[in-house]
């Protein structure tokens, strides 16, 4: 048979790109349409999904109201926590630390990110828990401490987890920034701190943005942390969501609350690549 | 600063190296340290429901990354030679296999799925020559096709990245010396893009091998290590749980670290003529 070249080439391109197409069709987009057609449905009697086409759904959203706000809430507030602690570290090991180790120390901060978070998390509710530093601070005068399943704890669980994702991307700004600009600055007569808030951090602000909205969009679907350090009394939406697909089996009602969480994923993306596009020209969002 | 960052690093460390300490703990309770043992080693590696979970996280973690490798490295390669719409296309969807949560990767497979087999069941039922069709059903297919989704969006950005930083013109010397399109990917392209494949390889892997929250959903009846140990903390927290944590972490460092050995720049060597 006869095949022209241009025929020839797209059918290689085909081979090549068809399953990771057929993948993405089936297991990414097909079940996003399920969770759609979902949302608009009834609750069968018995548990599952019964078709119709109703909102009722979405309009009894406020009823997780709590899961919703806590999220809302804590996301961020543990995405700034670990801005807060990330900074720094980022700035030392971009600027400061001696070039010899300074690998080794990145190093350092990605290998816990691809450990278990499970087993990460797990190592906190000993720490946290009665035996642990509550144990310690009744020794110097503070009985009756509680730390483990309150706020605090899946915040610190949450800076714990996340800190190497956000210490990245801002190492990553900083380790790009070029010297000489802080050289003309300082020949300039700018004091060091000067220096920092004109050139320095208005340049590392693509590297923030990125880890900002990655931390919490990852937050946003988070479950073992509020699970494990929260103890089911501060819950998380992803919590909510396991809670409504595996025990109460009301999948429409969950179908409709994880449409809205990634409509809300969405609009931080779109609002981070618009940040990054106004800071930096450059809607590149560095995601590994 | 260096403070700072000294108590930076203590604070990562410090817990992982308290689940060890712990794991080798002679005591039968779990936070008080009574004396040095690896007996908890032993017990935990005689419990045949951990050892069975051990065994269906390793294959579901090692099939899903060898074929997201596979697919992965392919789209990788296939995307520059797609149109500015088909690729923008498959970006749009990659990168939302990327950012979507976990959780709703998870329900939202387990819903798909659920109508995929009630609708393909009766069909094979009724075509299937004698009694006892097969079925569709939840376990490894399951899991290694959501953690593949994520995997194979990783693989496909980082040989993406690699193959960004290959000249085009290595390759147009080799088509021009008369090598085969294939030859050229085989001597030419693949020797280069090889660390970068390995590295997704790794961490694919990794990723399976610690998700929780996508097989909780679409596991079935199956037992992934991470969903043993999820379960055995809400049970209580034994010191049998420390020495399995201790050996995931073991694990995890190993490949981490091969990862990030294999994706080092290294100076390339001159060639010798």
């Amino acid at each position: 048979m006869a095949m022209t070249l241009a025929t020839r080439k797209r059918l290689v391109t085909a081979l090549l790109v068809g399953p990771s197409a057929a993948w993405l069709s089936i297991f990414l987009v097909l079940p996003f349409i399920a969770i759609l057609v979902f949302s608009v449905g009834e609750r069968a009697p018995e548990g599952g999904y019964q078709a119709a086409f109703t909102f009722a759904q979405f309009m009894n959203l406020p009823a997780r109201a709590t899961a919703f706000w806590n999220t809302m809430l804590l996301a961020p507030v543990g995405a700034i926590l670990c801005l807060l602690v990330a900074y720094p570290t980022a700035y030392y090991l971009a600027i400061r630390a001696p070039t010899r180790f300074r690998m080794l120390l990145v190093s350092l901060v990605v290998v816990p990110f691809w450990t278990s978070l499970l087993v990460r998390t797990y190592a906190w509710i000993f720490i946290l828990g009665a035996r642990g530093l509550p144990n310690l601070l009744a020794l110097i005068g503070l009985p009756d401490v509680r730390l483990l399943n309150t706020p605090g704890a899946v915040l610190l669980g949450i800076v714990y987890g996340y800190l190497p994702l956000m210490i990245m991307p801002i190492y990553v700004s900083l380790e790009k920034l070029d010297r000489r600009l802080l050289e003309a600055s300082a020949d300039l007569g700018a004091s060091p701190v000067r220096s920092f808030f004109n050139i320095t951090l208005p340049l590392s602000l693509p590297g923030v943005a990125t880890g900002v909205a990655l931390v919490t969009i990852l937050l946003l679907g988070e479950y073992l942390i509020p699970q494990l350090l929260g103890g089911g009394k501060v819950f998380f939406i992803g919590n909510a969501l396991v809670d409504l697909f595996l025990q109460s089996r009301n999948w429409p009602y969950g179908s409709a609350i994880a449409v809205t969480l990634v409509s809300v994923v969405v609009l931080i993306i779109t609002l981070a690549m618009r940040l990054a596009w106004r800071f930096a020209g450059t809607r590149q969002v560095d995601l590994v | 600063m260096r403070a700072f960052v000294t108590a930076v690093y203590l604070f990562l460390y410090a817990p992982i190296a308290l689940v060890v300490l712990l794991s080798f703990n002679a005591g039968r309770n779990a936070s008080d340290f009574t004396g040095f043992s690896v007996e908890w080693y032993g017990k935990a590696l005689s419990n045949t429901f951990l050892i069975q979970a051990l065994q269906n996280s390793l294959m579901v973690a090692f099939i899903s990354a060898g074929l997201a490798a596979i697919y992965g490295t392919m789209a990788a390669m296939g995307l520059e030679r797609l149109g500015k719409r088909g690729r923008m296309l498959f970006d749009g969807l990659l990168a939302a296999a990327i950012v979507v949560p976990g959780v709703v990767i998870g329900i939202a497979t387990l819903v798909a799925l659920v109508q995929l087999f009630a609708l393909l069941n009766p069909i094979v039922t009724a075509l299937w020559p004698s009694d006892n069709p097969p079925q569709f059903g939840f376990g490894y297919g399951s899991i290694i096709a959501a953690h593949g989704l994520f995997s194979m969006a990783l693989v496909t950005m980082i040989v993406r990245a690699r193959i960004a930083t290959l000249g085009r013109d290595i390759v147009e010397a080799s088509a021009d010396l008369y090598a085969t399109p294939f030859n050229t990917f085989r001597l030419v392209v693949l020797p280069q893009i090889l660390p970068a494949i390995l590295s997704g390889f790794l961490l694919a892997f990794t990723f399976s091998f610690d998700d929780f929250i996508i097989a909780f959903f679409v596991a079935g009846s199956k037992t992934t290590l991470p969903i043993y140990i999820f379960a055995s903390i809400r049970r209580g927290v034994t010191p049998e749980i420390n020495a399995i944590a201790t050996l995931v972490l073991t694990a995890s460092l190993l490949l981490i670290l091969l990862s990030r050995f294999l994706m080092r720049d290294r100076p390339r060597p001159a060639p010798s003529e």
